[in-house]
């Protein structure tokens, strides 16, 4: 416990002389996210700053080995960080699929050189992923894919379609699930990486209801991706045919994710906030509205002190290994009630869609935006049928 | 401080489980005594076994003879309470009380910790004077009178005042009602000359009183803490109150969620077993996380009560209000769920329905908490 003291105390300072004022904001929008990248540039030079001053200490990805261009970090040491980070509202120096998803499949599933190579590239925003699961036939029945690899000995030809790739146009790589054999659905796709400037992809951005296009349809039209990037670097994650059980762990790992179990203030309690936001358009809060805001923060508050409790179980393995489900089912329908309750506080100047004052629309963009939370990365409906199945044990669930 | 149970925690709860389970379940006591009319609700046999357990002075600092455990631990013992819908003093006498007394003289304390602790005594609360939870108001008065006070007044929903040999009175020594300072907590004796009670049976087969104070007279040293400061002594009950009152719903909820997935399991209609269907599988699930972040929270406070934190007020209310909501949806999920068969006296979840209802009315409901949890944040 001393030495979490002292380390917490060596953090606090360390993070005083490091992060830039400008990086003690709350991320507005997508443009304060630095994503790194072959084509990345930082929007400021306290962006700038604040991932270098990261990366030097290996505070991109803090809880990877130092030899994968992590600081090694222990869990206890991790979650430190973290609540110093949160204390001062530090922004994460470095955002990607690459530290949230890759990253952890290949610490439980790569091969060493796979590590060596691909986890320094992401430690070190050199490399951008994007994620290919979802195709248009395949949504919430996501093992049935059909994007095809056929066998050409030392390559694959991979061709199909992808969709709801995240940020595909402006993605470098991409860890994609793709069908190997026909014959077997559960055990017949491999978890293949490849470039995408390859021969034969191309991307193609989805305006979504929020005027935004954060997501694309990807295509592979004869894609030639070789089985190996070298000696111990194999172009799949885990085993040929076994990509499932890849795909499966990180499920779980993005149901975390998007549950915001991390933290964040996604779903802390806004009444207080709105009560100002009304102030300062002039008006106060209906006392209907104010009730509702009470009791959405009374949910907020009990989730907050769940996403602790779930972070300090899953450390000493006590927390129930289906219990991302029920933190991304719960997170996702509160963080789109706390967005309707901000529109109904905002009045007509949240319907605002160009508008100077509202940032260009942000209070309806960001309203539509969460309305995916409970779709993507499994529907709650998905989630609800795991909860059944692994948590409560109902029959033929 | 990681929010689960420590080791310690942890074999308490087995034993509090066990022990609960053997002596304290449905049809050992509140269907036993409820089925005798029996005129405290609940068995002076089993809040003996509670002592020598040493749950009933576990609050008690150990210099008083106590345990000198903490609020996680009253909790572990409340939730299993719930669970099992036992019937006993342990909510006001060990947590209430006990919070109340350790503000006490040592005069005070020598005279009913020991009773509590050996489970010969039982106390009770006397805070509410309408029909609902508004501690703010408090009309009832106390005058100086000779070398002590004239107490006259009424409280309602008094749990279990009939059957209490000490019941800690909240009542009004300056201002008026509504004032926040002018408070004074009494402990007055079962024999208080001039003190009626209108005991009354409710939903949940537990007992209450309506008592009249008309003029009784009190000894200077039944006074707990200051004379006017009291509203810090009632605070400090009230909260340790809340977050008890809170651990014991956590487990009513999950008594009621636990025999209702169970039932799902067993009961067929259409040839199948209903826990198959779909419809009522999302709703279970519904109710599995409701009631998980309701049990999260309810620890998150106790813990922040046990640390003396700031915060601890803040979360209390979040957790009283939070478990409130998780547990009236695992009682009306439950009776739904179990169809006809959920609506008989012979069936146990009604049970869990009604004292439910009870349990969330005491110290404030959901939105009695809810309007506190924004007012604490400042709209």
């Amino acid at each position: 416990m001393a030495d979490l003291e002292t380390f917490r105390s060596e953090t606090r300072a360390w993070l005083e002389a490091n992060c830039p004022p400008e990086m003690r904001e709350p991320v507005r929008d997508d443009e304060d996210v630095y994503w790194g990248g072959r084509n990345a540039t930082f929007k400021n030079d306290a962006q700038k700053a604040w991932f270098e001053a990261c990366l030097a200490r290996g505070y991109t990805v803090p809880a990877w080995p130092k030899e994968y261009g992590g600081a090694g970090l222990s869990p206890a040491e991790a979650k430190v960080l973290r609540e110093e980070m949160g204390r001062i509202n530090a922004r994460p120096p470095l955002s990607s699929f690459g530290i949230w998803m890759l990253g952890p499949a290949l610490l439980q599933f790569g091969t060493e050189g796979q590590k060596q190579r691909f986890l320094n590239e992401i430690a070190r925003g050199e490399i951008r992923w994007c994620q290919g699961y979802s195709e248009p036939g395949s949504g919430s029945d996501l093992v049935s894919l059909q994007t095809y690899g056929e066998d050409k000995g030392d390559h694959w030809v991979v061709n199909g379609q992808k969709i709801w790739t995240s940020y595909a146009d402006q993605a470098d790589w991409i860890f994609c699930l793709v069908r190997t054999d026909k014959a077997n659905k559960y055990h017949g796709i491999t978890f293949m990486l490849f470039d995408m400037a390859s021969a034969g992809v191309s991307t193609k951005p989805i305006l979504l209801i929020s005027g935004n296009s954060p997501f694309c349809e990807t295509f592979f039209d004869n894609v030639e991706v070789p089985k190996s990037y070298g000696e111990d670097v194999p172009a799949y994650v885990g085993e040929i045919n076994r990509g499932w059980d890849v795909a499966k762990y990180l499920l779980g790992h993005e149901r975390e994710m998007i549950s915001g179990a991390g933290g964040g203030d996604r779903t802390a309690a806004i009444g207080a906030m709105m009560k100002r936001h009304a102030a300062k358009l002039g008006d106060e809060l209906d006392p209907v509205l104010r009730a509702e805001l009470a009791m959405f923060d009374v949910d907020a508050l009990a989730y907050t002190a769940m996403g602790e409790k779930f972070l300090d179980e899953i450390k000493v393995g006590k927390a129930h290994p289906a219990q991302p489900n029920m933190m991304k089912y719960v997170g996702t329908e509160l963080n789109k009630r706390r967005h309707e309750l901000m529109m109904a506080t905002g009045g007509s100047r949240s319907l605002e869609w160009e508008s100077e004052d509202t940032g260009g629309g942000k209070p309806a963009r960001n309203w539509l935006r969460t309305k995916a939370n409970s779709i993507e990365g499994g529907t709650s409906e998905v989630m609800l049928n795991v909860i059944s199945k692994r948590i409560l044990d109902l029959p033929g669930a | 401080m990681p929010l689960y149970h420590d080791d310690d925690q942890a074999m308490l709860a087995d034993t509090a489980s066990s022990f609960m389970a053997e002596e304290g379940n449905i049809a050992k006591q509140l269907r036993h005594w409820r089925d005798r009319n029996c005129k405290d609700g609940f068995g002076h046999g089993l809040w003996k076994q509670m002592a020598e357990m040493g749950f009933t002075g576990m609050l008690v600092d150990e210099a008083d003879g106590g345990l000198g455990m903490g609020h996680v631990e009253a909790g572990i013992v409340l939730e299993e309470i719930g669970r099992n819908l036992t019937p006993s003093p342990f909510l006001t006498s060990s947590v209430l009380a006990a919070t109340a007394l350790k503000h006490g003289s040592d005069d005070v304390k020598g005279r009913y910790l020991p009773g509590l602790i050996a489970g010969d005594s039982v106390f009770a609360v006397a805070i509410d004077e309408t029909a609902k939870h508004r501690p703010q108001r408090i009309a009832t008065r106390a005058e100086k009178s000779g070398n002590g006070f004239r107490l006259t007044g009424s409280k309602s929903f008094v749990i279990q005042g009939a059957s209490a040999d000490m019941i800690v009175v909240a009542a009004r020594t300056s201002g008026s009602d509504e004032d926040a300072e002018g408070i004074t907590l009494f402990a007055v004796p079962k024999d208080a000359a001039g003190m009626s009670h209108d005991a009354v049976r409710l939903v949940d087969s537990s007992m209450a009183t309506h008592t009249r104070f008309d003029g009784v007279e009190l000894d200077g040293d039944a006074v707990i803490g200051e004379i006017d400061g009291g509203r810090a002594v009632l605070d400090a009950m009230l909260l340790a109150g809340r977050v008890g009152a809170a651990a014991e719903g956590v487990g009513v909820a999950r008594g009621a969620m636990d025999m209702t997935v169970d039932y799902l399991k067993q009961r067929k209609q259409f040839g199948r077993l209903i826990g198959e269907f779909q419809a009522l599988q999302h709703r279970a699930s519904h109710l599995y996380s409701e009631v998980e972040i309701a049990r999260a929270v309810t620890i998150k406070a106790q813990q922040l009560l046990d640390a003396g934190s700031e915060q601890a007020d803040l979360m209390a209310s979040v957790a009283k209000a939070k478990v409130a909501k998780a547990a009236r949806l695992a009682v009306q999920e439950g009776v739904q769920m179990h169809g006809g068969i959920g609506m008989t006296d012979e069936y146990d979840i009604g049970l869990y329905m009604k004292r439910d209802r009870a349990l969330a009315e005491f110290l404030g409901d959901a939105y009695f908490h809810a309007n506190r949890v924004a007012e604490l944040s400042g709209y």
